[in-house]
């Protein structure tokens, strides 16, 4: 895993920074405005429950590196979730501020700030790795490299326990790399992150990829379970849902994700026309959907429409994101339902064959038109990834696919010996809940070897 | 980590922060669970006989949106029983056997002294702390800041309990007096072991301008309280440090205005081996002594210091008379043009309130009769690289700034104006010029002097 790998001119290094790093003089005078509360309502609406109050009033006292350390404590990805976290849902939406019809304190941005250093390459570590562990060192594998697997992985490695990390793709990071919009973070950022937990004493493998079997890139979960003391399992979510009409295999129509993994890694600055001047249409009402459309807006497409079969209120998409998306010129067609892909002699993709849908989302008859595009993402959900966790003994899977666990604060599955957190137990939330899920398992096993 | 165990006259203390006698230092369950959060020690409220307090009690001065600058009270030493205090001191002591608790006490007759002390010493209390400090209502019944206030029975009173003491005394002062220095000496020569300062200010914090009644208003009056909170910490590190710079002095708790980190930093610094906070932990509570501790030892840490000792005193060398002050050394003044916000508060605040060497625009001259002795302003130079087009950024008349540093105190935005030295000969002091007979200057600094 190294940060050389990643081509210089990506075409994500397009769309900048919506909130830029503070300098010390923003931090200061939004840290000084915080009242510090007590029994802050910051913190309960934070899912990791960092002292917020506490970090921000470090900063206030230039004391940046604790206030980095009050951070992790809690959220060892506190740097990423600064940047991706959907403060306006979570802390900043629950500051008193609010309450009061004043501008809420900018929580993200401050953790940002107190993290960004303490971060990089360099710098003298904030957080220092246990040499006594106090009992038997034990060893630990994650399947997948994502957020919840590094947070599990990077609090037993500080308690001075081995962690290793498995992850199929060539970089570790899971969404934060392949799929975080780029004006909230980059993937460069994220790989620094990612670095930096593996300082902490975690070995990140990438290209390998667990499966049923064992070989050159692969090995099998039964293998994980054999050798190490604890598996966890952090494999997020699968492949794009697709819609199952005529004309969807071909040029034009990507999976959302796919699309936007794509565009973060591997696309450069040549790529760009790939987008820009393109009609764009995306289907789907949540968040992804958003996501997609906004970076295709900024990218310069000609028109971007957000298909969705029921109205502005039963999206699932963020408020916040979707007026911030208006601005950027998405627009929604709402109570429409795709019937087919509309293609010319050549296989190129021309429009969007669509129907008007009623007051329960179903097509009506007879209403069917086309909405003319060059391209279409496809973000009407992701594929759930069962198959490694269902080849666990005791690891049992609910109707959605979903691995389940005893509860969200031990992350426990069926086998005592496995864990399980983020997108593969809840179906798709944030990076922070991934992360509370990793640690929240690692909780629960150093308590276990503790004998607690 | 550096380490931030200090020893007090005798007193080991995990750490230099102690709760000062006052609220939060009131009952065992407080101090408890300050221990808890991480406080060194404690001062506990002032013992003695038990008083009845008035309300409302305090009054705060806020400032600009933030609330609590300053903090007055009227209260008066515990209103709990003695016996009661006792009890919880004991307790406090055998849970937390590492952590600090000195009694704070005040009392009347040599006897009382006596009794006073042995019982606390009996209860289990690491050290003593004599409250001649309070400047409200115990003062007017000869006790507090009145014994501060007159050296000799302040020195006449230590020794009473000096003799009576088996722990370390340490005798608060009250900065209510001409010279401080005459109530350390005094503290000295009553062969103290410590001395904690200051107590608070007397002042009266505001008047209810409806009812036309100073505050805070007991029924239709109000009486002189004692001022503290942020806004005394100036008056508080000066008089540390006058202490700390005179020969044999003895060690010093420094108390005023204390919040953070920082603020301890400077008073360990200027001579403190401890430090006591009140009202910083009565406005935002105990908590507080994290960010304390992990910035004080970050700091430590990153000024290559082994120790919170190796940080004191380091500062005192640097308090010297003004007439040692080298004359010759110049700041000017420099705005960074890529963080100016353009509020020109720097530009007003020059030319009301101190030289008149901070322009606008390229029009923007001195106009007469203010023209300088040094001529007309020079032309501002081209906007500095970095500035945004049109900016209102300000240009400073280099030759004409005194480098008051009036305009980096009121810019709203840390770091962007700087004070630059500027090569101006060799340096020279007052004295120096009172010794060679060159201390006039009939025709002012700008004749060639
Ligand atoms: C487009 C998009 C935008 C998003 N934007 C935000 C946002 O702005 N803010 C926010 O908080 N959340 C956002 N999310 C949600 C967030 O990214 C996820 O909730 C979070 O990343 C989940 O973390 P995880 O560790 O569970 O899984 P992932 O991040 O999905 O990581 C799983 C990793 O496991 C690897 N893996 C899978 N199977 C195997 C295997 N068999 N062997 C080895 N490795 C395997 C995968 O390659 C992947 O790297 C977004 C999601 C999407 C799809
Ligand atoms: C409400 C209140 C009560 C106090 N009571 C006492 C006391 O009983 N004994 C004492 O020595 N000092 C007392 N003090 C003074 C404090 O101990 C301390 O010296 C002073 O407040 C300065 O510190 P600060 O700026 O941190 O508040 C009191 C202060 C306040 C605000
Ligand atoms: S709710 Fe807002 S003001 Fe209160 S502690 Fe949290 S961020 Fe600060
Ligand atoms: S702070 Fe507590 S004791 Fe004081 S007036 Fe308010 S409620 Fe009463
Ligand atoms: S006070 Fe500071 S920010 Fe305001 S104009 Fe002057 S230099 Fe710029």
């Amino acid at each position: 895993m190294t940060l050389e790998k990643l081509p210089e001119d990506r075409l994500e290094n397009e769309l900048a920074d919506k909130k830029p790093l503070y300098t010390e003089a923003e931090a200061k005078a939004e840290a000084d405005r915080c009242l510090y509360c007590s029994d802050a309502p910051c913190i309960k609406a934070c899912p990791t429950e960092i002292d917020i109050p506490t970090f921000i009033k470090k900063i206030a006292s230039g004391n940046v590196r604790g206030s980095a350390r009050t951070i992790f404590e809690q959220n060892l990805l506190g740097y990423s979730c600064a940047r991706v976290c959907p403060v306006e849902v979570l802390c900043q939406g629950d500051c008193v501020y609010t309450g009061w019809g004043r501008d809420p304190i900018q929580i993200g941005r401050l953790q940002r700030f107190a993290t960004e250093a303490a971060t990089r390459p360099g710098q003298a570590p904030v957080l220092v790795k246990k040499v006594d562990v106090g009992v038997a060192k034990k060893r630990v594998a994650c399947i997948g490299g994502g957020p919840a697997s590094l947070a599990f992985a990077g609090y037993l490695a500080l308690e001075g326990h081995e962690a290793v990390v498995f992850e199929k793709r060539a970089y570790a990071g899971g969404l934060n790399t392949t799929g975080i919009a780029p004006y909230k973070l980059h993937a460069d950022d994220a790989l620094h992150e990612v670095a930096w937990v593996a300082a902490l004493g975690v070995e990140v493998k990438t290209g390998i990829e667990v499966g049923a079997d064992d070989g050159p890139g692969r090995i099998s979960g039964k293998k994980l379970l054999e050798t190490y003391d604890a598996v966890f399992i952090g494999v997020g979510l699968g492949a794009d849902s697709k819609l199952g009409i005529p004309g969807e295999d071909g040029p034009g129509v990507y999976g959302a994700t796919e699309w936007i993994e794509k565009m973060k890694l591997e696309m450069t600055r040549a790529h760009r026309e790939e987008v820009a001047g393109k009609r764009v249409l995306v289907v789907g009402g949540g968040n992804t959907a958003i996501d997609v459309a906004r970076e295709c807006a900024l990218l310069g497409a000609a028109d971007v429409a957000m298909c969705y079969r029921r109205g502005v209120p039963e999206m699932s998409g963020y408020a916040h994101e979707m007026s911030g998306g208006r601005k950027e010129g998405v627009r929604l067609v709402g109570h429409v339902q795709p019937v087919a892909f509309v293609r010319d002699g050549g296989g190129k993709l021309t429009a969007l064959r669509v129907a008007r849908t009623d007051a329960s989302a179903r097509a009506i008859a007879g209403t069917e038109h086309e909405i003319p595009c060059d391209l279409v993402a496809l973000a009407i959900g992701q594929s759930k990834l069962s198959a490694v966790a269902a080849a666990l003994p005791g690891v049992e899977l609910d109707k959605r696919g979903c691995v389940v666990v005893a509860d969200v604060a031990t992350c426990v599955t069926g086998n005592a010996k496995v864990f399980a957190g983020g997108d593969c137990i809840n179906g798709g939330k944030e990076v922070v809940n991934a992360v509370a899920d990793g640690r929240n398992a690692a909780r629960a096993l150093l308590a276990r070897w503790a004998g607690k | 980590m550096a380490d931030l165990s200090i020893e007090f006259a005798g007193i080991k203390s995990p750490n230099p922060f102690w709760l000062a006698s006052a609220p939060p230092a009131n009952s065992g369950e407080q101090v408890m669970r300050a221990f808890d959060a991480g406080w060194g020690g404690a001062v506990w409220k002032t013992l003695g006989d038990p008083i009845m307090n008035v309300t409302s009690r305090f009054g705060g001065v806020d400032y600009d949106g933030r609330k609590l600058m300053g903090l007055n009270n009227i209260e008066l030493i515990t209103d709990r029983p003695l016996e009661t205090n006792l009890r919880e001191i004991r307790e406090v002591k055998r849970r937390y056997p590492k952590n600090v608790v000195i009694a704070s006490l005040m009392t009347e007759t040599k006897n009382d002294w006596k009794v006073l002390i042995r019982k606390c010493e009996d209860a289990g209390v690491d050290g003593l702390e004599l409250n001649f400090g309070c400047p409200h209502g115990m003062c007017e019944r000869g006790m507090g800041s009145s014994v501060g206030q007159e050296p000799k029975l302040l020195q006449e009173i230590t020794s009473w309990v000096k003799e009576f003491a088996k722990t370390p005394v340490l005798v608060k002062l009250t900065p209510n007096t001409g010279d401080i220095v005459e109530a350390g000496a005094a503290a000295v020569a009553g062969k103290a072991d410590g001395i904690a300062l200051i107590n608070t200010i007397k002042s009266i914090v505001g008047v209810d301008l409806d009812r036309l009644v100073p505050l805070p208003r007991v029924g239709n009056a109000s009486t002189n309280g004692g001022y503290c909170g942020p806004a005394v910490k100036p008056i508080a590190l000066h008089m540390v440090a006058a202490l700390a710079r005179e020969p044999g002095m003895i060690p010093i708790s420094g108390i005023g205005g204390i919040a953070t980190w920082r603020d301890a930093a400077e008073f360990i610094a200027l001579g403190a081996t401890s430090v006591q906070v009140c009202t910083a932990v009565m406005h935002y509570g105990y908590r507080i002594v994290r960010d304390m501790i992990d910035g004080l030892s970050e700091y430590l840490d990153a000024q290559g210091m082994k120790s919170v000792g190796e940080l004191r005193g380091r500062a005192v060398g640097g308090y010297q008379e003004w007439g040692d002050l080298d004359l010759s050394y110049k700041l000017v003044a420099s705005i960074d043009a890529k963080t100016c916000i353009g509020c020109q508060l720097c530009v007003t605040a020059c030319h009301d309130g101190a030289h008149q060497c901070i322009f606008t625009g390229p029009d923007d001259r001195p106009r007469p009769p203010h023209a300088h002795a040094h001529g007309p302003a020079k032309a501002p130079r081209p906007l500095p690289l970095g500035a945004v087009a049109g900016a209102r950024v300000p240009w400073i008349d280099e030759p004409e700034c005194v480098g008051c540093n009036l305009c980096q105190l009121v810019c709203p935005v840390p770091g962007c104006i700087s004070m630059v030295e500027v090569p101006n000969g060799e340096p020279e002091t007052w004295n120096e010029r009172v010794r060679q007979g060159r201390d006039k200057l009939p025709g002012g600094i700008h004749e060639g002097n």
